[in-house]
């Protein structure tokens, strides 16, 4: 072979020549896709710990499958056979290892459901639930701040996505990253790409997304209450709640086992007193790890052929609406007990029980701070917070035990 | 209300699943606040028990003898020093308090001795 026919070859071979046949266009438009996501969690920093690995994914993803199959790090051919119910590979682990890449790896972790879990320890050892256990009634606030998921749901059913999808799509509004992966891997995981990056943006823009419907839906008078201190909260409640919690929910709803089972024996961990060394495992190491396969591997199922479709504008849009009316259930609710409680309950709370932990709190505060300097709504915020989480995992487990 | 995997919604269906999940989450965490609700009232009462035990021979009048010496404010207790200067003792706990990064008044020095 001379050495004009062995340079003839490399570029055939190149990446850049594959980009300009086929679909090649498509692997294009995603690594700017990617570079754009990677500019908003570095420069902007939305969620930087998943989206940096979200995005760097997609990158690897789109790249190397311009390489040809061989130097792919993540091959969609093999996980639309590990789907197919008629494949001889249908739902075969085995094959996915002797024939898939780096990333292909990795993502078993999230097919098999487990890095939501893993992260829900995390969440579960790093949350305290003490402004809950104080005030019970911030359940409710939880629970109203879901009315997004359900209400994206019935709009991605009008238009046209069928129920499992709409239930994927839907779980968007409750604003909970790992619910949402957990669900669309078991409902509808073509839209994984689409719907995990849906979520993550919209929970970095909620600084931007809750504060304007929080003016519009509340009055000056609403937004300036003051709330009383929170009653202290003994170690015991503390270590009784994780373990009340598990035994009730997943009694009522055993679909809610994997979610609501780590989230409370990672604060079970924490609360406990005597397994601190795990707790500190489960809040920074584990964590750590399972973000980064998370990232990656997620952000890997954005290839172009995937995700360039008219369903991912439709995923985005509704993303929002959900996200929109999760904050509005929520301020409504609020506003309802403000009412009840004769005044007592600044209805701004209630948009702290979209789950986002705890930058939903953050912002019920910062609203709250602006109207009058002297108020802090922080720890009363984190009660609606913290139940919107376990909401969240209780509409999850409706979702998936109708539609699973 | 059967759904099979990936069948179209009927909107009449949808939005039975809808207002039905709604519920769900709805009753679901408003019975666990009842729960949370019960078992922080036991839990309060519980604490209050001890707290009106203790309180009630205080209520007694103890003989004159037994009232115990005022103490400054912020201090924790006595501490005993055996060959060693007060204000070198003084010197000596502070040093050990900023080590630890603790307030004076969280330490709790039982004696400081002079080893020769």
């Amino acid at each position: 072979m001379s050495i004009f026919e062995s340079l003839g070859k490399l570029v055939q071979e190149s990446g850049f020549a594959m980009m300009l046949t086929g679909d090649g266009w498509k692997n294009l438009v995603m690594i700017i896709i990617a570079c754009v996501l990677l500019y908003l969690g570095i420069k902007k920093q939305y969620e930087p710990l998943l989206m940096v690995g979200i995005a760097t994914g997609c990158l690897l993803a789109n790249v190397s499958a311009l390489g040809g199959f061989n130097n792919a790090l993540y091959h969609q051919e093999l996980w639309d056979e590990f789907l197919n119910a008629e494949s001889v590979h249908h739902h075969s682990y085995g094959y996915i290892m002797a024939n898939g890449g780096l990333i292909d790896i990795l993502y078993m972790g999230v097919k098999a459901g487990i890095y939501p879990c893993l992260i829900f320890i995390g969440i579960g050892a790093m949350t305290d639930f003490g402004p809950l256990i104080s005030n019970p009634k911030s359940l409710l606030l939880g629970a109203a701040a879901q009315f997004g998921v359900f209400f994206a749901f019935f709009g991605a059913t009008l238009l046209g996505f069928n129920g499992n999808e709409a239930a994927s799509i839907g779980i968007i509004g409750g604003a909970d990253g790992p619910t949402a992966i957990l669900t669309t891997t078991k409902l509808a995981p073509h839209l994984l790409g689409p719907i995990a990056v849906a979520a993550y943006s919209y929970m970095a823009l909620i600084p931007m997304i809750q504060p304007p419907l929080m003016k519009a839906l509340t009055t000056e008078k609403e937004r300036k209450v003051k709330m009383e201190q929170l009653r202290e909260v003994s170690k015991t409640e503390k270590i009784l709640f994780p373990i009340i919690v598990t035994i009730f929910v997943v009694l009522l709803l055993p679909s809610t086992a994997p979610l609501i089972g780590c989230l409370m024996f990672g604060n079970l961990l924490k609360e406990t007193g005597v397994t601190e060394r795990l707790s500190d495992v489960a809040q920074n190491a584990l964590m750590n790890i399972v973000t980064l396969f998370l990232g990656l591997s997620v952000g890997a199922t954005m290839v172009g052929s995937n995700f360039l479709s008219i369903q991912t504008i439709y995923i985005v849009v509704l993303g929002l609406i959900a996200f929109s009316f999760s904050t509005i259930g929520g301020l409504l609710v609020g506003k309802l007990m403000y009412r009840l409680s004769g005044g007592k309950i600044n209805p701004l709370i209630g948009s702290a029980g979209v789950s986002a932990v705890p930058m939903a709190a953050r912002v019920s505060q910062k609203v709250g701070q602006k109207e009058n300097p002297s108020n802090f709504l922080l720890m009363h915020a984190m009660g609606p917070n913290v139940a919107g989480v376990i909401g969240s995992a209780i509409a999850a487990g409706f979702l998936m035990s109708v539609f699973g | 209300m059967e759904n099979i995997l990936g069948e179209k919604l009927e909107l009449g269906t949808a939005l039975v699943d809808a207002v039905l999940g709604y519920l769900v989450v709805f009753i679901g965490l408003a019975l666990l606040m009842y729960v949370i609700i019960i078992v922080g009232k036991v839990m309060v009462s519980r604490a209050k028990k001890p707290a009106a035990e203790t309180a009630a021979p205080a209520s007694v009048p103890a003989p004159a003898a037994a009232v115990p010496k005022k103490l400054a404010p912020g201090s924790a207790g006595e501490v005993k020093i055996y060959d060693t200067d007060p204000r070198d003792a003084a010197m000596i706990m502070a040093i050990v308090a900023d080590k630890l990064q603790k307030p004076l008044n969280e330490l709790r020095f039982v004696s400081i001795k002079e080893v020769k």
